[in-house]
């Protein structure tokens, strides 16, 4: 860039280190601007979960119960059993596999060699894709099977102990003849079933309880089973949504530079395969938002 | 990025990463079925000291988690001290930003209790005779 050296030569920089340092000549803090640039959208990308887990947060302590995830969390495919955390941490799994394999790709640009490169990124991008696959699953079981929606949750707990009633208020009793209690914190999930209307035509409509609290602040008054705080069902779809989209623009510009890559591209760059380096950062990134998705939908 | 490790060596700290994130998040796991009773049902942290302590536990876990993917997977270990400044500082805003909404949510939450427990509140009725609803001033008679 020695031309344009000269054109700016009567400007004073000040750092008497020479123009070049303004110029691209030398590289601030030893990266060059696209990784730069990498980290620090990766900087603000980390602001917005942040403030998206931090939202979800000061909701959960404004409400008096809260969803418990290892009871919203439990099911698994093709299996009728009730496994708590058991699908996440497979989630889990299938991502921590997927930074691994991204990190030998980035050491295989290193080295220029394409294959490798080639290879791993492969790997990579079928780990994305399964996990968005998972994701897919869990969403569709929340959704159809579960009646989850933004606007809607049929996850709740009790807020005091007590027992239910039946439909004429008298206590309910189990099928082997002991009274069917509740217990505070305990959690339930309101079903649908068709209902009648007053016009003859039949609606989907959860199935509500009858019941009386029998201890505490709340004892001898009776109610229903209330539907969950709305807000789990928005904060749950915004915040996997926007990390699965996250996962998918990444699997999208994985599959891009891995063609890009085949194709010898940044093998003529001799440049280490700099781009498989960036992309790489993002994807890191991506595992980096799970943990903390993690941590603050599943752990606590 | 090369300069500093041997390719082998390389392979080896890609082999250890998968064990400790893998035996962290098997770990996580554990502890949180242990915790909520999924293990032994008579043993639950989910109230009181037991829970504080849970969830101190799991935070310090997800940010050992944070810390290896980012200074090793992301090589921010070999970055220049600017660079990881200019990265890792402006996250400390979140310490006030966590402190700051959660409170607020707190409060939230006690607001809707008192406004719950109001609701419920039996009014006495006011005694019959005397004048009820808003007097305008001075329309009063003695």
């Amino acid at each position: 860039m020695a031309e344009t050296s000269v054109s700016h030569a009567h400007e004073t920089h000040g750092h008497g280190e020479g123009p070049e340092l303004w110029e691209g000549g030398r590289e601030p803090m030893k990266a060059s601007y696209g990784k730069l640039m990498m980290w620090y959208f990766l900087v603000s990308d980390a602001f917005t979960f942040a403030g998206f887990l931090i939202a979800y947060g000061a909701l959960r302590f404004s409400m008096p119960t809260w969803p418990e995830p290892d009871f919203v969390f439990a099911s698994f495919p093709f299996v009728k059993a009730h496994w708590p955390l058991v699908f996440v941490t497979f989630m889990t799994f299938v991502l921590i596999f997927s930074s691994v394999t991204m990190v030998r790709a980035v050491q295989e640009g290193h080295r220029e060699n394409q294959r490798g490169v080639v290879f791993w990124m492969f790997l990579t991008i079928l780990g994305g894709a399964t996990f968005l696959g998972s994701q897919a699953y869990e969403w569709t079981t929340l959704i159809v099977k579960e009646n989850m929606t933004v606007q809607q949750n049929p996850f709740g707990r009790h807020i005091a102990d007590g027992v239910y009633l039946n439909d004429d208020g008298t206590e309910a009793k189990k099928p082997d003849g002991t009274p069917d209690t509740f217990h505070k914190g305990q959690s339930y999930l309101l079903h649908m079933h068709p209902v009648t209307q007053e016009d003859g035509s039949t609606k989907d409509e959860f199935i509500q309880r009858k019941l009386k609290y029998t201890t505490g602040a709340y004892a001898g008054q009776t109610g229903i089973q209330e539907l969950g705080p709305k807000a789990f069902g928005a904060l749950f779809f915004f915040i996997t949504g926007f990390h699965g989209f996250h996962v998918f623009s990444g699997v999208v510009f994985l599959t891009i530079i891995m063609i890009n890559a085949m194709s010898g591209l940044y093998a003529a760059r001799r440049n280490g395969y700099e781009m498989v380096e960036k992309i790489g950062l993002y994807w890191h990134f991506v595992d980096l938002v799970w943990v903390f998705v993690f941590l603050v939908f599943y752990l606590l | 990025m090369a300069g500093h490790q041997t390719y082998e060596e390389q392979k080896a700290l890609v082999f250890r990463g998968l064990m400790i994130l893998g035996v962290v998040t098997i770990v996580e796991v554990i502890i949180a079925l242990f915790a909520k009773g999924h293990i032994v049902p008579s043993i639950k942290f989910t109230e009181g000291f037991g829970h504080y302590l849970y969830m101190l536990l799991m935070i310090g876990f997800s940010l050992f988690k944070a810390y290896f993917i980012i200074f090793y997977f992301m090589h921010m270990a070999y970055e220049v001290r600017s660079l990881v400044l200019s990265v890792l500082l402006p996250t400390a805003l979140l310490i006030w930003a966590i402190i700051a909404f959660f409170q607020e949510g707190s409060s939230w939450g006690a607001r809707r209790e008192q406004i719950q427990e109001k609701n419920e509140e039996v009014v006495n009725p006011a005694p019959a005779g005397k004048p009820q609803g808003y007097i305008l001033p001075g329309t009063m008679k003695g």
